[in-house]
């Protein structure tokens, strides 16, 4: 257990740090919600009716733009040969660094959306939604995401692969998320279905992704 | 405790690089793995790892604790240290001890032991390839293991460090720990010898 957290708290350190990826997703995450009021237009109707779709969107290309160094960093220096022949399984391991992943990347966006909601014009009582649909559905991203960051490792450069493989695996929670973000917004639709989903397929990413995470790093051993 | 390899041979790309090498190592025992260029001395040592799979051959290991498996049990020094160049060397070292367990020697021992007590606090980014050399071998001996593996642990090391380098081998040989080591010059320490490519 303590392996774990000195795991989780060294991946944190690193990405909070100069050069670290932490910072680079939420500011990604800022400048892609920022500029489309100015794109749109202060068309204030349309932009609060795809606010949730833009934020969503955002929040899953910034985790997909932090995620292709989760494995590779770590193979590149070495630390990976040492990670995999530890007494510490490598589910729990891929878990941890899932989880670091998320704190540093995931919950930023989050704490940043009800300050991005007044740009799209939502209610602050439909950002804290949309915040919360977030906190359901962000993990789900990082955990399906981490299998294709474990395949990218076996092949150099794979960091666009990891876009092509890892971005329709993450439609279902796109899907539901927005959904449900929709039903907070319009007051039209439930929000309880699509977001017992959307929690549902984070539950089935925690499991999901550190087992096929791990069996696709001891696969790719060369 | 020892270290026994029987027939073994490797694969990479298709392409055999060794087929029946054999070997004994016992505890208190330094094997060299010797070789040319491409012999497979690394890929030997990726195989006793588990880092590589193990394509034809056994590895039998008598050892303390039947329970791990012997990647478990050892260290493995490869060519590139292991360290994040945003974390302080003690940080580094730090942490490691922790992920692998079973410390063996408080940090601040093993800095001063390979000579960089002085500059623990600077990231590891900043460390020359020597350096973080030898931070690597401050792993070797924070972390408690019986068998270590090393790949050219010398590289980059200066006078200094290397003959503080011999004497950490020593005692480890000294405490009962074993040692493989592939290497293209002298350790310093009595081994064992096993030359890769000679037809054996």
């Amino acid at each position: 257990m303590s392996a774990l957290i000195a795991l989780i708290q060294r991946d944190l350190r690193i990405s909070w740090r100069l050069g670290g990826g932490g910072l680079l997703g939420v500011l990604f995450f800022l400048s892609v919600v920022v500029l489309m009021p100015f794109a749109l237009g202060p068309d204030v109707p349309l932009l609060k009716r795809i606010g949730p779709a833009v934020l969503w969107l955002g929040a899953m290309l910034a985790s997909l733009l932090t995620l292709d160094r989760l494995f590779t960093a770590d193979q590149d220096d070495g630390s990976l040969d040492l990670l995999l022949m530890s007494p510490v399984p490598l589910e729990l391991s891929c878990l941890a660094k899932g989880a670091a992943h998320w704190l540093a990347t995931g919950l930023p966006l989050i704490v940043a959306t009800p300050l991005l909601g007044v740009l799209l014009n939502l209610e602050p009582g439909t950002s804290m939604s949309v915040a919360l649909t977030l906190l359901a559905g962000t993990p789900a991203l990082t955990f399906t995401g981490m299998i294709g960051a474990a395949l990218a490792v076996t092949m150099r450069r794979g960091g666009l692969l990891l876009a092509v493989l890892v971005l329709p695996l993450s439609i279902p929670v796109l899907i539901f998320g927005v959904a449900a973000s929709n039903a907070a917004i319009t007051e039209q639709g439930r929000f309880g279905a699509p977001f017992s989903i959307l929690c549902a397929l984070t539950l089935a990413g925690f499991i999901i992704g550190p087992l096929a995470a791990a069996a696709s790093l001891r696969q790719g051993l060369d | 405790m020892g270290l026994f390899g029987r027939d073994i041979s490797c694969t990479r790309g298709g392409r055999a690089v060794f087929t029946g090498v054999s070997f004994d190592v016992a505890a208190g025992e330094a094997l060299a793995i010797t070789g040319a260029n491409g012999a497979g001395k690394s890929s030997l040592l990726r195989i006793l790892a588990g880092l590589l799979p193990l394509v034809g051959g056994r590895i039998d290991y008598e050892e303390s604790a039947p329970e791990l498996t012997l990647a478990e049990q050892a260290h493995y020094l490869g060519h590139r240290d292991p360290f994040k160049p945003a974390l302080s060397a003690r940080e580094n070292l730090a942490f490691w001890q922790q992920y692998l367990g079973s410390p063996a020697m408080n940090i601040e021992q093993a800095l001063m032991s390979v000579g960089l007590g002085a500059i623990g606090h600077l990231p590891a980014g900043f460390l020359s390839a020597g350096q973080k050399r030898r931070l690597s071998i401050a792993r070797l001996i924070a972390v408690e293991r019986p068998i270590w593996l090393l790949d050219e642990p010398a590289t980059a090391l200066d006078a200094a460090g290397q003959s503080a380098f011999i004497a950490i081998m020593q005692s480890h040989l000294d405490s009962g720990g074993l040692i493989a080591a592939a290497t293209h010059v002298p350790l310093g320490i009595a081994t064992r010898e096993l030359r890769l490519g000679a037809r054996a």
